[in-house]
């Protein structure tokens, strides 16, 4: 009895309680982390194949789901069955096996298919010998010139268009004495156009003159062009290295490439892109914001209860729900102020909206607002720490208020401010539902920094990995299959907002030691 | 005031007195005796200081922090090239008073002064007086060593540097000599580049002192530079202040009895606000005229 009233007298009941707060936090975020990562990582990893006899026919395909009466395949062939995953009931499974020569074959349309190869063929001609090392042998070729194919169509083809666009546009607005020359250029322009198309035709046929004839396990095949083969992969035939090899594979087209069949294939490529830049973009214009206008509330600004009203409004800024925001940055920036811009420089183009119009300048910018409390609060904290003595030693030395500030209290403060904008990137990456009104899209046609000129285009529009997840796994009409999509994507997300803020983190440290291991 | 109240929020407990600040020198009757002989063994006052020209002259002051007076009616001078401390206990005014010379009390509001502070021909608080400047003649070393978050160089460049000095020789020559002058340069000739916090707690004084004399001011305000300092340390601001002597007119506020009565040339004797006594020190030590002052320096005071 004295011994329970001595154990909380000395407090130990409080530091066990922290102590379990702390670990159940910690809990909770690696349960988190653990649970995404180990849906989305395993995705990739090439599964057995496995042959079965139902009373329906032979089904092929990778088990991707247990329970105690039925097992889930996925048979793919979207094209010929309709549907990739199968319930099949235990008690209709027969004859397990897994052939060596089933392949699961990954198109550019409809999604990978599972069965066997057949043949391939070349300008209609069988190419003798084993098809599985005959598409491994014309591979390479097909691949560099869809690749080709790819990129001539995206950017010369845009290119060209572009440019005929805007010479379109300025043809309008010149008078006539002016306009023969104008015109000659479109002209040209079209000539070069209708070119390329030409160029292109030729190639496409090139492509489709090596095709290769797949086999499903019901008998019924399909022929498509080889230059549409992503990857084969021979599950069954592959050791534990090809199978890392495999994954290796698919993982970096996941990271790097373009999304595919309305973005539940493929890679995620552009919405990384857009997320790092929307970011990036809403950091240069989150810390001056924030930054000045915690200068002048602490510094400047008469200390009353006007300013402390400020202040809890400021606060309470921060707890409005993100979508007012998205309602705001929707109908100021995007309405009002794109559209004055676009009535003032780009009325040529109208009513084809440039600024008016959701980009990733009036995203950044919304989210800028959204996390400028936090921006304000760390930067006004930091600032009211940076020592008095040391305002004091600089003013006695003949600086200027605003030299003090300049040279001591904003250096002094900056870990403090970096602090705030790590918090505010950390909130700004996840936020989703004002950007669904300010600039994201479901798939961008290009990104929001190219090769062409001015290289930044703010007013694109732009992907977004959060918006992705949503979309992927709410809006896609193929979720079974988009699920470990929305698992990756959302590893992918989180990954994003530690790179960023490691980055930061970096900066504040190497700042923190340039002070000294001064008062922070 | 409209704006600055940040930087100078009111403080109600300034400085609170060392413990060694009350019983200086109990044992001895007469605390001449216990001084330590000055450095070098140079005799207490110089009759040079008797001669010279006063610098800072201080008349009929009166501050006031808002209804409260903080001083009254101070009238006191300053000579060129001497070292003048003031004392008193706690909360007497006697940073109060420093403050008033380099216009500091200006940062806190709800300060109203009265009289005239001059320095030189030039009157302090006259209309129209450029206060950045004024700062620039007055230089300032305060209670608890204040370096910026810099390295050592760019700590004793900052004066020079606000001023819009870019030349490179001229900073560095700048740095050098301060640094020399405050004794400091041996110590730290070899690692400029690193923070001056990195440094002790003495050394980081005699880094502050660098960096007020870098500006080359005419006077230098000491507002207790030693309080936070082991004896040793001490010892060494003081060697310091009795060299700088030559070049600066000084003005030091110290609780220590054995401080001022080593290194000040004059003393002056504060209490409530009010300038009781002042005089040559050795005077004033060994033969006040007033009974407060002599219950004060030998600690039987209150
Ligand atoms: N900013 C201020 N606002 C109002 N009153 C102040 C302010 N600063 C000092 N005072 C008051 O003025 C008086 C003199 O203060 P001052 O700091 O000059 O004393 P001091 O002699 O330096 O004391 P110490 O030896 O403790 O440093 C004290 O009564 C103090 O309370
Ligand atoms: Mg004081």
């Amino acid at each position: 009895m004295a011994n329970i009233r001595e154990w909380w007298r000395r407090g130990s009941a409080l530091i066990w309680f922290s102590g379990a707060a702390l670990a159940f936090s910690l809990l909770m975020i690696f349960g988190l982390i653990g649970y995404i990562g180990a849906k989305g990582l395993g995705f990739f990893w090439p599964g057995a194949i496995v042959r079965v006899v139902t009373p329906e026919g032979p089904v092929l395909g990778e088990i991707t789901g247990e329970e105690p009466d039925q097992v889930q395949f996925h048979v793919a062939n979207r094209d010929l069955f309709g549907q990739d995953y199968r319930w099949i009931p235990r008690s209709e499974l027969k004859e397990m096996t897994k052939p060596l020569d089933a392949v699961v074959v990954e198109r550019l349309e409809y999604g990978p298919f599972i069965g066997r190869i057949q043949r391939v063929e070349k300008d209609g001609q069988i190419v003798q010998g084993d098809p599985q090392e005959a598409l491994r042998r014309l591979r390479p070729a097909a691949m560099t010139l869809s690749k080709h194919i790819r990129s001539l169509d995206r950017n010369e083809v845009g290119a060209l268009n572009r440019q005929i666009e805007d010479l379109r546009l300025e043809l309008n607005g010149t008078p006539p004495a002016g306009r023969p020359a104008l015109e000659a250029r479109v002209k040209a322009l079209q000539e070069t156009y209708e070119a390329t198309q030409a160029r292109l035709e030729v190639l496409r046929n090139q492509a489709a003159a090596v095709t290769v004839t797949l086999e499903a396990a019901d008998g019924q095949t399909k022929t498509i062009p080889l230059a549409s083969v992503v990857r084969v992969v021979p599950s069954n035939a592959l050791g534990a290295f090809g199978k890392t090899g495999a994954y290796l594979s698919r993982l970096w087209e996941f990271i790097a490439d373009d999304p595919r069949e309305s973005n539940t294939e493929g890679g995620i490529f552009p919405a990384i892109f857009g997320t790092v830049m929307m970011v990036l973009i809403m950091s240069v214009l989150v810390v001056p914001l924030g930054v000045m206008a915690a200068l002048y509330m602490r510094e400047y600004a008469r200390q009353g209860w006007l300013l402390r009203a400020l202040r809890i409004a400021v606060n309470n800024l921060a707890g409005v729900p993100s979508i007012v925001f998205g309602v705001f940055g929707l109908g100021f920036f995007v309405y009002l102020v794109g559209g004055t811009i676009d009535q003032i420089f780009f009325s040529a183009k109208l009513p084809a909206p440039t600024f008016g119009t959701g980009g990733i300048l009036w995203a950044a910018l919304t989210l800028a607002l959204l996390t400028v409390p936090v921006v304000i609060v760390a930067t006004e904290e930091a600032l009211a720490a940076v020592p008095r003595s040391q305002r004091e030693a600089s003013l006695a030395l003949g600086a200027t208020r605003w030299q003090t500030l300049w040279n001591v209290v904003i250096p002094g403060a900056m870990p403090g401010i970096l602090t705030g904008l790590i918090l505010a990137m950390a909130r700004g990456a996840g936020e989703v539902a004002p950007l669904m009104l300010t600039g994201v899209v479901k798939l961008a046609p290009s990104m929001p920094l190219d090769g062409t000129f001015p290289f930044l285009h703010l007013d694109r529009k732009f992907m977004h990995l959060g918006f992705h997840i949503y979309d992927v796994g709410f809006q896609s009409p193929n979720s079974e299959a988009a699920k470990p999509m929305v698992f990756m994507t959302a590893l992918l997300l989180l990954l994003v907002v530690v790179v960023l803020n490691l980055f930061a983190l970096r900066l504040r440290n190497r700042l923190r030691a340039r002070l000294g291991g001064g008062a922070f | 005031m409209p704006a600055g109240e940040a930087m100078t929020e009111f403080d109600p407990n300034p400085t609170v007195p060392e413990p060694e600040a009350l019983m200086p020198v109990q044992a001895e009757p007469r605390p001449a005796q216990t001084m330590a002989p000055r450095p070098g063994g140079i005799p207490l006052t110089d009759a040079t200081v008797l001669t010279a020209p006063p610098l800072i002259g201080i008349q009929d002051l009166n501050l006031f922090y808002g209804e409260k007076q903080a001083l009254h009616g101070i009238n006191l001078e300053v000579r060129e090239h001497s070292v003048m401390s003031l004392i008193g206990p706690s909360g007497c005014g006697k940073s109060t008073l420093l403050r008033c010379l380099n216009r500091m009390n200006d940062l806190i509001g709800n300060v109203r002064v009265e009289g005239r502070v001059t320095i030189g021909e030039d009157d302090l608080y006259a209309p129209g007086v450029d206060v950045i400047t004024l700062r620039k003649r007055m230089g300032m070393v305060f209670q608890k060593s204040n370096p910026f978050p810099k390295s050592i160089y760019e700590n004793v460049a900052y004066g020079l540097r606000i001023q819009g000095v870019k030349d490179k020789n001229i900073l560095d020559e700048a740095v050098e000599r301060s640094l020399i002058s405050s004794g400091l340069w041996d110590e730290v000739k070899d690692r400029l580049k690193d923070s001056g916090l990195g440094l002790s707690g003495g050394q980081q004084q005699r880094l502050c002192i660098a960096r007020a004399l870098a500006v080359r001011p005419e006077v230098l305000l000491m507002d207790e530079p030693c309080s936070a300092l082991d004896p040793l340390a001490t010892s060494r601001i003081e060697e310091l202040i009795f060299e700088l002597k030559r070049d600066f007119t000084i003005v030091i506020v110290t609780h220590n009895m054995q401080q001022a009565a080593r290194v000040s040339d004059f003393t002056a004797f504060f209490w409530m606000g009010k300038l009781i006594e002042t005089g040559l020190t050795e005077m004033l030590f060994t033969n006040p005229r007033v009974r407060m002052t002599e219950d004060y320096i030998s600690g039987r005071f209150g």
